[in-house]
């Protein structure tokens, strides 16, 4: 099932929580809303889920309107951020809940809803436990039957709010490339949010990027981390480092000296030139290049981090080395970013 | 992929640490003003009303209950208490849904209101209905006009115990229901679940614990229930004479033993009320340690 999202505004209270966003979710994609807290991205999913209306703009399921179409209707699976297992139900109930609660013919027999239920804790990987109690299970454990109950209803998509978020490091890391396989075998349109962006990046077809209520980004991991869009981006998907920098002719200056980049398609004047502290080559002699002073120098899993004071300002930068590079022993060092990217000064 | 961990959400009690431990002596000095003032102010009340409605042996006791009038108290604070605690039951759950569940203008007034009884003294709520049903009441004229008899009568009774017992469902159900967000109603409706059966299936088995502890309190008031109940029932013997109020009346005419047996009646509702409650708390805080380890 696609899914449009078409110029949505939402308000709480007359306060925005999203300004005119507009998305298009293509069928059996995977898809990472990927922000700080209080961008949005859980109020986008409770929108597409009919958990809240729009104040403004229309969600399109397919080529039918559903933004006025109440949750019930709408037929989507949504995981929630607690689990909201339904304490007093079995594993098994509480997969079985959504089947149950159907009228008329559509409401399958109890042993055909006692099938389903085993099928799916099957898929899900928790056979036999399903007189099971939630208090009984650990968090991956829920976490899983909440995913089967979701799906027991043949959602037309999938929503999952902040999936992994109170599991334990080991756990979601199992969990992540769990759900990618199960997407992969049922090929459900599954939309999630997170605010780990190593989460969003290896598991998502592609990734939303929200910032204050709105899209900054949307693209595959490579798309986001080669080339973002905007500083926001630069600085919330991976490391970086910025200066402010000048532009002249083509050329870029920090203070009174050349870099020895070219820009030749920007406009003159002040930016802030964004790079990535590993993406950098060191040079001997500078004659074009960054030129600093060693501030401070960490060692950082397998890298060392060096933080260089720059110019008669001190602005300060920081670049990976590798760990036993000659340069990190100097009190001076002269790099040049590999890929860059200049952003108008703010 | 297995999950081997499983964890158990049992309360631990962590032993107390010895720096907030008193001193033997101050501890046993601490328990002994406790059991004494129970002793005297609770046990040795309690052995009294069975010792005086049995002084006169089993015989008396029993007819003293075989009264007609007795009886007929007793089956009218059965029947108050039949009416007025399945009404609270509808109105706690009610407010306890609305405040709990939304977000409204005059929630903080609503939440105020329902702990007016509690603040209030019964007999003042008593006075109240007499104002306001009784012959020179501000709906006695229209009352008597229609042929409605409220005060003195069983619906002027009823009245005044759902007000005096009105706060104890909805106040146990609001904190639990607030602790309880909406996550599972959500969860339930996203599943398809229409309002009904989200609050058959989800939200009244999360609350059941809570909502009996509340209606065991609810219950053991409306049927103890005395101040108010005396203002509006108009002491009519074998018609508007509550189990509390028949107990008075046969005290101040000195008969002794047929006002403690039917105390004693009362005095047992109370501790069955006791044993149910502590039951009930062994149940619930077990319900409550599930839900705090979801």
């Amino acid at each position: 099932m696609e899914v449009r999202v078409a110029n949505v505004r939402k308000e709480f209270d007359r306060f925005p929580a999203l300004h005119d966003v507009s998305l298009d979710i293509k069928s059996g994609e995977l898809i990472a809303l990927l922000g700080p807290s209080g961008s949005g991205k859980t109020t986008l999913l409770r929108l597409i889920a009919g958990l809240e209306r729009p104040t403004r703009g229309k969600i399109f399921f397919g080529d039918e309107d559903a933004s006025q179409r109440s949750i019930q209707e709408r037929n989507v699976g949504f995981v929630f951020q607690h689990y909201a297992l339904f304490r007093h139900m079995t594993v098994a109930d509480n997969i079985g809940f959504g089947l149950k609660v159907r009228h008329g013919p559509s409401r399958p027999p109890a042993q055909e809803i006692r099938r389903r239920a085993s099928e799916l804790l099957d898929l899900v990987q928790l056979s036999g436990l399903e007189k099971r109690y939630p208090a009984q299970l650990s968090g991956g454990q829920r976490q899983r039957v909440a995913l089967a109950r979701a799906m027991a209803i043949e959602p037309k998509v999938l929503l999952l709010d902040e999936p992994f978020g109170a599991l334990d490091a080991q756990v979601r890391r199992e969990l992540r490339r769990w759900l990618r396989e199960i997407h992969d075998a049922t090929g459900h349109t599954t939309v999630f949010v997170t605010h780990d962006q190593e989460e969003a990046l290896e598991l998502a077809d592609r990734v939303v990027v929200m910032s204050q209520g709105r899209i900054e980004q949307v693209g595959t991991a490579d798309d986001i981390y080669d080339t973002p869009n905007s500083p926001f981006v630069y600085g919330f998907i991976g490391e970086s480092s910025s200066l402010p920098v000048k532009v002249e002719n083509g050329e870029i200056w920090l203070a009174d000296r050349p870099i020895g980049l070219a820009a030749p398609h920007e406009p003159s004047g002040d930016a802030t030139l964004f790079f990535r502290p590993h993406d950098v080559e060191l040079l001997d002699g500078c004659s074009g290049c960054i030129a600093g002073t060693v501030a401070a120098s960490r060692r950082v899993a397998g890298t060392r981090r060096v933080e260089l004071e720059i110019g008669g300002e001190r602005q300060r930068v920081e670049i990976e080395l590798p760990v036993d590079h000659p340069a990190a022993q100097k009190s001076r060092v002269a790099f040049r970013p590999g890929r860059w990217k200049l952003f108008p000064a703010t | 992929m297995a999950d081997p961990e499983i964890k158990s959400y049992e309360p631990h009690h962590e032993s107390q640490s010895a720096a907030v431990t008193e001193s033997r002596p101050a501890r046993l000095a601490l328990m002994a003003v406790a059991f004494t003032f129970l002793g005297i102010f609770l046990l040795l009340p309690l052995i009294i009303v069975f010792n005086e409605a049995l002084a006169k042996g089993v015989g008396a006791y029993t007819q003293s209950l075989s009264d007609p009038d007795a009886r007929s108290a007793i089956r009218l604070t059965l029947l108050v208490a039949a009416i007025s605690v399945p009404l609270n039951i509808v109105f706690g759950i009610s407010a306890a849904w609305a405040i709990a569940k939304f977000e409204f203008k005059g929630k903080a007034f609503l939440t105020t209101l329902i702990d007016l009884p509690f603040s209030v003294s019964p007999v003042i709520s008593g006075l109240v209905y007499v104002l306001l049903f009784g012959a020179q009441g501000l709906l006695g004229g229209w009352l008597k006009a229609h042929g409605i008899v409220i005060l003195f009568a069983v619906p002027g009774i009823v009245l005044a115990t759902v007000f005096v017992t009105f706060p104890f469902v909805a106040r146990e159900l609001i904190p639990l229901m607030q602790e309880q967000g909406n996550g599972d109603e959500e969860a339930a409706l996203s599943l398809g679940a229409n309002g009904w059966q989200t609050f058959w299936y989800v939200t009244l088995p999360n609350v059941k614990w809570g909502l009996l502890y509340g209606v065991l309190l609810c219950n053991a008031r409306a049927m103890g229930e005395f101040g108010a109940v005396s203002v509006v029932s108009g002491h009519i013997r074998g018609l508007t004479n509550t189990m509390p109020l028949h107990v008075e009346i046969l005290y101040n005419e000195y008969n002794a033993v047929g006002a403690f047996a039917v105390a004693s009646l009362l005095a047992g509702l109370a501790l069955v009320t006791l044993v149910l409650k502590t039951l009930l708390e062994m149940r619930y805080g077990a319900e409550i340690a599930a839900t705090r380890g979801h």
